[in-house]
């Protein structure tokens, strides 16, 4: 197995970084492009920029988002939020971003799994799971889908998903610890890489994510501050994780 | 140095364009067999299923590029699936014919997590590298491993990876600038 991967997700909006809690109450605290390139410097396995922007003419930026992070950071990135067709999928990947995440769309319509995974190959295609108690949610958590969470897991693998990034709603910004029993059970239900989120506010708590998932994915613990990942990488390393060598 | 970059509709030119930029290189995208030709380096990239970028390769004649490339002895790069599309044949999408410059066959992988996306150690070098693939090559011309999976392999001069150095950092870089400098 690769090693396991620590990944800052940066919330997008209009184009600047964001943060809310439990997707509410955003304010902008920085720019993407500068804040990707610190976290890359500061030794993140890979990125995640999700565009939560409320319009369409906002989104149209998530492309130009994905080609000034191309130039500035050589590793690997992950673009979602409000990617509803394979067009909008060719047009971040042509822009340099590695893989797209997408989550109501496929909620919505599950052939695009398929669709996206028939011309960009598995490997970029990410399936976004929010869950709260077993059930699956849409629209960024605020509704609930008549899906079981472990069932629709199965289902994203069989359509083509390369990878399922699970965040438990609940969990959200609460730096209360992931749920580690909803990871673990889609990680065996699965045979695709999982990566953990919500809910990480120490050391210990992205260690046993790392347990039963193959990358955690950080926010609120990070408080947009790269200099974070650095102290966090040696706690982790002190814990006993094998993170890589980042020089 | 003429570097020219395989443009056939397949996924990640532009981010081995831009990590090339970064080395000072001034790479053109070859939408026909000519710029290949000319280049000291051709860099052959590529995301997706086999059949489909085959088709993209042969479509443009970038096909019979890599081949007069191979058989002159002239310098080119496999990235990821553009280290598969070197070889003869992929199983993918049930059967693939391939450009055939490096013997051997791209196999779906059958352990651990697939797509094995991540960063693993290449060895004999210790380096790790930012690799995401479901198939690998099965090949005699296997130079580095990563976790027993071929990780470079070298068959005149055709040296193809199945990472991506484009997206890994430091170590990539520094392998893309060893490419340059050998070519």
């Amino acid at each position: 197995m690769p090693l396991p991967r620590l990944i800052p997700c940066l919330d997008v909006a209009g184009g600047r970084v964001v943060k809310g809690v439990r997707f509410r109450e955003l304010r902008d605290v920085g720019d993407p492009v500068e804040l990707g390139a610190a976290y890359s410097e500061a030794g993140a396995d890979e990125l995640v920029f999700l565009d939560i922007s409320a319009t369409i003419d906002e989104r149209s930026s998530a492309v130009s988002v994905a080609a000034r992070v191309a130039e500035q950071v050589s590793i690997p990135f992950t673009v979602g939020g409000g990617i509803r067709t394979v067009e909008d999928a060719t047009a971040v990947l042509e822009a340099g971003a590695d893989k797209v995440s997408v989550n109501s769309a496929a909620l919505a319509r599950p052939q695009l799994i398929e669709e996206l995974a028939d011309v960009l190959g598995s490997q970029a295609v990410v399936v976004a799971i929010d869950t709260t108690r077993g059930i699956v949610h849409s629209h960024a958590g605020t509704r609930k889908v008549a899906r079981d969470t472990i069932a629709w897991a199965r289902e994203c693998e069989a359509r083509g998903a390369g990878e399922l990034l699970v965040t438990s709603i609940d969990r959200d910004g609460t730096r209360d610890g992931y749920d580690l029993d909803i990871l673990g059970r889609i990680g065996e239900a699965v045979s695709l890489p999982v990566i953990a989120s919500g809910g990480a506010g120490n050391a210990e708590h992205v260690a046993a994510a790392l347990g039963v998932s193959q990358a955690a994915l950080l926010a609120s613990i990070l408080h947009e501050n790269p200099a974070r990942l650095v102290s966090l990488r040696e706690e982790l390393r002190d814990l006993g994780v094998p993170l890589r060598d980042a020089a | 140095m003429k570097v020219a970059i395989a443009a056939y509709g397949a996924g990640n030119v532009r981010s081995v364009e831009l990590a090339l930029h970064r080395l000072g290189a001034e790479p053109e995208l070859a939408h026909d067999p000519e710029p290949l030709l000319d280049a000291d380096l051709a860099v052959l990239p590529g995301v997706g299923s086999a059949a489909t970028a085959m088709a993209g390769l042969r479509e443009r004649g970038l096909d019979e590029a890599f081949r007069r490339r191979a058989a002159d002895g002239k310098p080119t790069l496999g990235i990821c699936l553009g280290l598969q599309l070197a070889l003869d044949e992929s199983e993918e999408d049930g059967g693939v014919p391939c450009l055939g410059l490096v013997p051997g066959r791209a196999v779906r992988l059958k352990e651990g997590r697939v797509p094995r996306i991540g960063w693993a150690k290449v060895e004999p070098q210790g380096e790790a590298f930012w690799f995401a693939h479901s198939y690998a090559a099965e090949t005699p011309a296997t130079t580095a491993t990563s976790e027993g999976i071929a990780a470079v392999v070298e068959s005149g001069s055709f040296v193809g990876v199945q990472f991506h150095p484009e997206k890994s950092g430091a170590a990539g870089r520094r392998f893309l600038e060893r490419c340059l400098s050998r070519a």
